[in-house]
């Protein structure tokens, strides 16, 4: 096959290159250019965009030997991927920016490129194992689960995961290091990214606030008696705890957790703890990796709301948009606009973006 | 590199010797170091003591752009005339004076064909007569190839310090530095056969200028560092052959160039070519055939060429490697998606009638595939 690696200049796509070329493909090496202006992210980014991550890709594609070229991504990644960050924040949701940037930049607008430049698919060094039955294509957890990926990427459908292939699936990060070492490549031991590529220090909060103002408001508990002030609404997130700012204590002496947060009148509520409990959840639009469940049946599964999160034991049914799970032990601290994913075992069934929580 | 560059360069590297120090071998290398000026200064047409030699182009455009800058602001004058479409090498020195050190900077604008506009150059000339610090007009376009009417804007400018970027031209087209009665001029050795990391800078005799590197003085107190005497001698050796064999090698890139543009335009109707479309000798160098591509991408279709073993270029990339519409087809009034749109081909005498055969037979469906990419893509 002629395949796109996708080459972020980190460790795992390097080796994910490297193996797609062992295996017999002819690949061709891309680094994203994500920033407009990549300048300007020198010192605040983390895993892509800056200088020296494309330099790194560029060196690793010349150790596998393979032509490198850089796609330029910018647009496409504000508009879908940054913008939509905003706007899901600023309505009081919050979003996983590496799940659209899967499901709008690597695997829809590169992946597109790619097949009408004349590949057949993108490689990625993603830890996930995709199964080919020769039917249809479907999506499973990594072997190594403490790097298991497929959360982030359970917003493929069968298209898109047809033309993905991830070599690293079934090996452990620590072997992926080894075999970056022996094959020559320099960035073995670089470490990995955690935070969000575009948010410089992973000042999560800090760059929202920059980005949408410091908007002053009241935090108020649920009878709507005011505690104290914030910053910006949209920088709190349903469950946390930390840095309210509260002098008030609760009767219980208990800490106080974000409960709710409300755009419109720029509003953190908070309470207890037990308030947090939520055991039903609604996602949509519901998409599956593979063959789509049955309208109105209900499953047996796992629900896995973030990345690297539990996977919680669950029933789940599809009423025809949306995906809707009731878990068997509640959970504490579910924020709407995070990626719901659903798994039969290992494997990913579909994905949905959380809309209700009660 | 030619191979009479690379014996002179091995022959040089394998003897001691500091052509600054007085010792026997340091005098062997200083002779052979100044023979090779004395060959340059021929083959360029200037006096021997006129060549400062750099270890590159831009080393030798900053020298030139910010050596006359700060001496001309000595004196109040602070005004930089230049044109539209300079190399970066030009262009970024003189932004960073615009930046840091209160230059005024004056870009002439330039033609659709790729030539300088005379009649604003004369009137910029008069609107800031007494202030201009320095005018730096290229000789050819490293894009599209158009050479300058140099001589007569450097009549023009009369004692105003006038530095023309001549790296692209030095051995392609007639180059006389005498003729050009120009203030200061950049040669390189690597693009005429030479070696990486070796240029020179031509400055008239008597002209003063701000060194920009301070230390041992070697090169007329102007330009410090040790003499990087193998590669100044490789330089040598390179522009002898490349001069003993001008007429028969530009005259057959030049044909190459045509039958390049007739055979893409056949495949490819609506293509165009950028800069002088006359191929003569005094307007265009003989082998830079610059081509829009209307409806493509031109990093896809670079892709797609390089696969076929074919390499020609793009615009220039940012320097995390990001393709950027280049400046030069946006001057001479390209659209930005025309501009990315346009590669460049460059032919030297190496270059074969069948290799443009090739190129003929897969433009098409390059053109083809790049343009439904970006029909996918919108």
């Amino acid at each position: 096959m002629r395949l796109v690696a996708a080459m972020s200049g980190g460790v795992d796509s390097a080796v994910a290159a490297a193996r797609a070329v062992d295996a017999g493909h002819d690949v061709v090496g891309v680094h994203l250019a994500l920033s407009s202006n990549p300048q300007k992210y020198r010192s605040g980014a983390r895993g892509c965009c800056t200088i020296e991550d494309s330099h790194d890709a560029r060196r690793a594609a010349d150790v596998i030997g393979i032509p490198f070229y850089i796609w330029d991504m910018a647009n496409e990644f504000h508009d879908q991927v940054v913008e939509n960050f905003l706007s899901e924040y600023k309505s009081g949701r919050t979003p996983n920016p590496c799940l659209r940037c899967n499901e709008k930049i690597k695997f829809a607008a590169v992946l597109d490129r790619a097949k009408a430049l004349g590949f057949d698919g993108v490689v990625t060094g993603h830890y996930a194992i995709t199964k080919d039955n020769g039917t249809y294509k479907t999506l499973h957890r990594a072997k190594d689960y403490a790097k298991d990926q497929s959360y982030v990427l359970a917003v493929l459908n069968e298209e898109q995961l047809q033309g993905a292939h991830f070599p690293l699936g079934d090996t452990e990060k620590i072997d992926t290091r080894k075999e970056a070492k022996a094959r020559g490549l320099f960035v073995a031991n670089k470490p990995d990214s955690h935070d969000i590529c575009f948010v410089p220090h992973g000042d999560n909060a800090g760059w929202l606030r920059d980005k949408l103002g410091s908007n002053v408001g009241p935090i108020v508990d649920q009878t709507g008696e005011k505690l104290g002030e914030h910053r910006g609404a949209y920088t709190y997130t349903v469950g946390q705890r930390r840095g309210l700012g509260l002098t008030v204590p609760t009767k219980s002496g208990e800490p106080r957790y974000v409960l709710k947060i409300e755009p419109k009148t720029n509003t953190v509520v908070v309470g207890e703890h037990e308030q947090l409990a939520v055991k039903n959840i609604v996602g949509t639009p519901a998409i599956f990796c593979g063959p789509k469940i049955d309208v109105n049946k209900n499953y047996k599964g796992f629900a896995q709301v973030r990345a690297h999160g539990d996977a919680l034991p669950c029933e789940y049914l599809f009423d025809g948009t949306s995906i809707k799970v009731n878990l068997d032990e509640p959970l504490f601290g579910l924020a709407t606009g995070q990626g719901l994913v659903i798994y039969d075992q290992d494997r990913v069934v579909g994905s949905a973006t959380i809309t209700e929580t009660n | 590199m030619v191979p009479a560059a690379i014996a002179a360069l091995t022959q040089s590297a394998t003897h001691l010797g500091n052509a600054s120090s007085l010792h026997s071998a340091g005098r062997k290398a200083r002779k052979d170091l100044e023979q090779a000026r004395e060959e340059l200064a021929k083959i360029a047409d200037c006096a021997p003591s006129e060549i400062i030699f750099t270890a590159s182009g831009t080393e030798a455009n900053n020298l030139a752009i910010k050596g006359f800058y700060w001496r001309g602001k000595k004196t109040g004058k602070n005004v930089i005339i230049t044109s539209s479409f300079e190399h970066h090498a030009v262009i970024d020195p003189i932004h960073w004076l615009q930046e840091h050190e209160g230059a005024v900077v004056i870009e002439i604008p330039v033609s659709e064909n790729g030539f300088i506009n005379e009649a604003k150059y004369q009137e910029a000339l008069t609107k800031y007569a007494g202030k201009i610090a320095l005018i730096s007009i290229m000789h050819s376009n490293n894009e599209i190839g158009t050479i300058q009417p140099i001589q007569r804007l450097a009549q023009i400018a009369g004692e105003i310090p006038f530095h023309t970027d001549s790296v692209q031209s030095f051995l392609k087209t007639k180059f006389s530095f005498k003729d050009l009665a120009v203030t200061s001029a950049t040669i390189s050795a690597h693009k005429v056969g030479g070696p990486l990391g070796v240029a020179a800078l031509i400055l008239k005799r008597g002209v003063d200028l701000e060194p920009i590197l301070h230390g041992g003085g070697q090169e007329r107190d102007l330009r410090s560092g040790t003499f990087n005497a193998p590669g100044i001698i490789a330089f040598a050796a390179a522009a002898k052959f490349y001069q003993e064999n001008f007429a028969k090698r530009t005259t057959r890139v030049r044909q190459l160039k045509q039958l390049l543009i007739t055979k893409v335009l056949e495949q490819i109707p609506d293509a165009h070519l950028n800069g002088d479309k006359s191929n003569s000798d005094d307007l265009s160098l003989p082998g830079i055939a610059n081509i829009t591509f209307p409806g493509t991408e031109s990093d896809g279709m670079l892709l797609l060429l390089d696969a076929e073993g074919i390499a020609c270029s793009t615009g220039s990339a940012c320097s995390a490697g990001v393709q950027q519409p280049s400046h030069v087809l946006m001057a001479i009034g390209l659209s930005e998606s025309a501009a990315r749109s346009s590669l460049r081909f460059s032919l030297s005498d190496t270059n074969t009638e069948s290799e443009i055969e090739k190129l003929a037979a897969v433009i098409s469906n390059v053109v083809a595939r790049s343009r439904a990419t970006l029909v996918k893509a919108n």
